[in-house]
């Protein structure tokens, strides 16, 4: 490929920029980029809430707000989070981008599927948005029955709707990529010559198509039972509030691996090529994230151990989330060892990436905590889980989020990031990651309960250490939104391949053309085939 | 509310076998963490780009094979190490869970946003609950709203509390003073307010408790009197004219029912056959007792299983 042509080609950004250009587009790389405003503004609202949520618990009685404000705050907090930013974050932006030009298609196999997916999450967002700001909910984002159903007065119904809605577009997304990924590849693109981020996001894709209808089952039947006052969860109905439990989380568990294994596709991407080695155990890898989207299936009951549900099913739970643990650590030791006689180099995604990997072990490792029955009984529903949860759902995922931001901005936009900006804002962000929630570990052992506004003052050191942490995380979120923005217009201009990457995606223009390449590329060697190494490009399989 | 910055204060028989789960996770994870982060750093230094660190590999196919080697061995060493932290922290969870036979039971209702613990001698507390040190003490629970859960992290337990369904927390206290007890299940605007505290007595200093308020009458009276009230003995009692079970020495024992099935006579049983009579009808009776629901609140009915209780010779039901 010829890397000097830049801007004066005509490219997917160059051909109009009108409102139709964009809202009618049916370019997968301009949806994805209508997906990057979209979460990126979602993420400022959800954001604020947990500012607030962090400034309010500086002193053990709510001063800021009151509780009812507080329950609001950490309802919109999560309920955005999870559905608005976390579950589209990177599927649906850099999965959009990169999926096609991974492997050497044109486009996605249905264009207008894909922007009326992106429709579909406009419509849920707005609908959430307008529900939460006009008087809000206070059900949390796991609107256990029947708290939800018969007891709260807040916008539940409304909120429900717009995360039903939005989930229609995940639905649609998953079934883009699968069909995408299995017809569409370029010749010589085998299965197993796919890029690892293509591994993730077709086990994610397979999540999302299996496990969103069953929440939109789940929030039809609680609309049905608040409207209609049909008993299916209330027990004063003739209903069970565990059902309500069973079915939310046989969605949200797999969920939390729709947050996390398009990461890991990420992290390998950019592991790889900072190391100038194939990911170590390419095909362990890639068995690894296929395992974890099955086994994710399996393990929704390890939410449910004090819940009443019963001491034998709790024990298979316990036992199934263990076995679902060990394609995570195989990950863990996989990145590790891609970093064994490799040439790193440091640039802004690698410190994204290492500092990926350091905070999915810890919430990992902290994970084998909770699935232990008698621990969990202790540490469930406490801080505890609070910490666990963020290092894997906010740490890692936006860990890497960020770091493949910064690996494919020159590629999306034609730019290069100011590298020095883009370091310093990696390390402040792992570092505020951690004050902030290695803190919650320990007040969570000590017995602090989630969703306390108020709380008793010996727990105030943990709670002050923490939002301090969060105020430097703050920093390392929004930094990226200013130096990124600037670069659009200052940053050097990008070439084809700024980073020596492996990957059909760096054999064409930066920006791309708007039908992604001028010829149809051929594959002829493994992913990773990094030929510096001395290893060589056989060894792309373990 | 003395407590340690790190650990809470151990003041429960079970509190000794859930730190040492925790701190043998902790050991492990530390390793674990610390050597995967040593690895990093070390490798990260060593073979940086452009550093003079050997990065030859000897005979492909035999280093393949190594990695090969590698591969199974970091995947069986965490498979085995988790199978044996399951089986431990399995026996540790039943340990936690085994009522004891001669286990204190106390009733508690939780409601948006208090707790009522009621003791069978008749004593009533709000938000507080006193219990005997070195006693098993068996906390009968439901909700009359929406789902609470009861957490005393000094006593390292915690259980839901549903509405419509009795469950149970066990727990011998080891150590006298005051606990924290909270709410752990968000339950509406004043979860945060639902909290309380567990008073740990010496058991005659307990004795005296239950002694200074013996001008109540104990649950179980009070059960009898409503039993009166709602005409049960119409039809359970001895000089009846309609021919229903009797109660007497019905608690803890199995109940052959009309389908065949059998059951154990337990509070959900006879809460449900207050509430729900045809759902499970003793072998050999009719199926014509009428329902009481919404006649009879979840203390009055805690008062009624209270006076079955106390008509037969069992006091234990079983853990579910």
């Amino acid at each position: 490929m010829n890397s000097t042509v830049i801007a004066t080609n005509e490219n997917y950004l160059s051909s109009g920029w009108n409102w139709r250009s964009w809202l009618l587009t049916l370019d997968h790389k301009r949806i994805g980029i209508l997906y990057v405003i979209t979460i990126t503004l979602l993420f400022g609202i959800g954001g604020s809430a947990a500012a607030l949520i962090r400034l309010d618990l500086l002193t053990p009685h709510s001063q800021l707000v009151s509780v009812e404000t507080y329950n609001k705050l950490f309802t919109m907090h999560g309920v955005i989070m999870v559905w608005f930013f976390l579950i589209p974050s990177i599927p649906a932006t850099l999965g959009n981008f990169l999926v096609p030009m991974m492997i050497g298609a044109r486009d996605l196999a249905f264009p207008r599927l894909n922007l009326l997916s992106w429709y579909l999450f406009v419509a849920g967002a707005l609908f959430t948005i307008y529900a939460l700001l006009s008087g809000g909910v206070d059900t949390g984002w796991t609107f256990y029955a029947p708290y939800s159903t018969t007891f709260s007065t807040s916008h539940v119904f409304a909120v429900a709707t717009g995360v039903f809605i939005a989930g229609f577009s995940s639905i649609l997304t998953g079934l883009n990529f699968i069909v995408t990924i299995h017809e569409m590849r370029a010749p010589g693109m085998t299965w197993f010559r796919l890029p690892l981020f293509i591994w993730s996001m077709y086990a994610t894709s397979l999540i999302l198509v299996l496990a969103t209808p069953v929440l939109a089952m789940t929030l039809m039947l609680m609309g049905i039972e608040r409207t209609f006052g049909v008993g299916v969860f209330d027990p004063g109905l003739g209903g069970d509030p565990l059902l309500f439990q069973h079915l939310f989380w046989f969605y949200s568990h797999p969920a939390v691996y729709i947050m996390v294994v398009p990461a890991m596709g990420v992290a390998s991407e950019i592991i790889s090529c900072f190391c100038r080695n194939p990911v170590f155990g390419y095909r362990f890898m890639a068995y690894a994230i296929l395992a974890i989207a099955a086994f994710g299936f399996l393990v929704w009951g390890h939410h449910m151990f004090v819940s009443g549900q019963s001491a034998y099913a709790g024990t298979v739970f316990s036992l199934l989330t263990f076995l679902v643990s060990v394609p995570s650590a195989i990950k863990v030791f996989n990145w590790t060892a891609t970093l064994y006689k490799a040439h790193i180099s440091f640039e802004a995604p690698m410190l994204y990436a290492l500092g990926f990997v350091g905070l999915f072990t810890i919430g990992g490792l902290t994970g084998l905590f909770l699935a232990s029955l008698g621990l969990d009984v202790q540490l469930h529903d406490t801080y505890f889980v609070v910490a666990h949860f963020h290092y894997i759902m906010v740490g890692a995922a936006v860990m890497a989020f960020f770091g493949g931001m910064h690996f494919w901005w020159p590629k999306i936009t034609g730019r290069m990031y100011p590298e020095g900006w883009a370091r310093f804002t990696a390390v402040l962000t792992f570092i505020g990651f951690n004050l902030t929630f290695f803190p919650q570990f320990i007040v969570g052992y000590l017995g602090m309960p989630r969703r306390y506004p108020d709380y008793p003052p010996e727990f105030q050191v943990w709670n002050v250490l923490s939002s301090a942490g969060a105020s430097l995380l703050a920093f390392g979120y929004v930094l990226p939104l200013g130096y990124l923005i600037w670069s659009l217009r200052h940053g050097a201009v990008a070439p084809a391949n700024p980073w020596g990457a492996k990957g059909l995606e760096w054999e064409t223009d930066s920006p791309p053309p708007a039908e992604n390449f001028h010829k149809t590329p051929v594959v002829t060697e493994e992913a990773y085939a990094y030929a510096t190494t001395s290893r060589g490009a056989g060894s792309a399989h373990g | 509310m003395d407590s340690l910055p790190f650990f809470p204060t151990r003041a429960s028989t079970i509190a000794g076998p859930i730190d040492d789960l925790y701190f043998a996770w902790l050991i492990m994870c530390g390793i674990v963490a610390l050597a995967v982060a040593v690895m990093i750093v070390f490798f990260a230094v060593r073979y940086r780009r452009g550093s003079a660190a050997d990065r030859t590999i000897g005979n492909p196919a035999e280093h393949e094979r190594t990695m090969h080697h590698i591969e199974i061995v970091w995947t069986v060493v965490p498979l085995v190490l988790f199978l044996v932290m399951f089986v431990w922290s399995a026996k540790v969870y039943y340990q936690s869970i085994t009522v004891a036979k001669d286990a204190l039971p106390i009733y508690v209702v939780a409601k948006q946003w208090m707790w009522h613990a009621e003791h069978p001698a008749g004593e009533r507390e709000i938000n507080e609950l006193h219990v005997p040190l070195n006693r098993p003490v068996e906390l009968v629970m439901t909700s009359q709203d929406v789902i609470h859960s009861l957490s005393i992290p000094g006593f390292r337990i915690k259980q839901d509390v549903l509405p419509g369904r009795y469950t149970l927390l066990t727990f011998t206290a080891n150590r006298a003073g005051e606990y924290r007890l909270y709410c752990t299940q968000f339950c509406g605007t004043s979860h945060s307010h639902m909290v309380g505290r567990v008073v740990v007595m010496e058991p005659a200093e307990f004795e005296n408790w239950l002694a200074a308020h013996n001008n109540v009458p104990t649950m179980a009276a009070r059960g009898e009197r409503r039993y009166h009230e709602l005409g049960c003995d119409g039809c359970h009692g001895a000089q009846a004219a309609v021919r229903a079970p009797r109660l007497e020495g019905l608690f803890g024992k199995p109940v052959a029912l009309r389908d065949g099935r059998s059951v154990l006579a337990d509070e959900r049983f006879i809460r449900d056959a207050v509430l729900i009579p045809n759902q499970d009808v003793p072998a050999g009776y009719e199926a014509n007792m009428p329902s009481f629901r919404g006649q009879i609140g979840e203390e009055e009915m805690l008062e009624i299983i209270e006076y079955v209780k106390s008509q037969s010779n069992a006091t234990k039901g079983v853990v579910p």
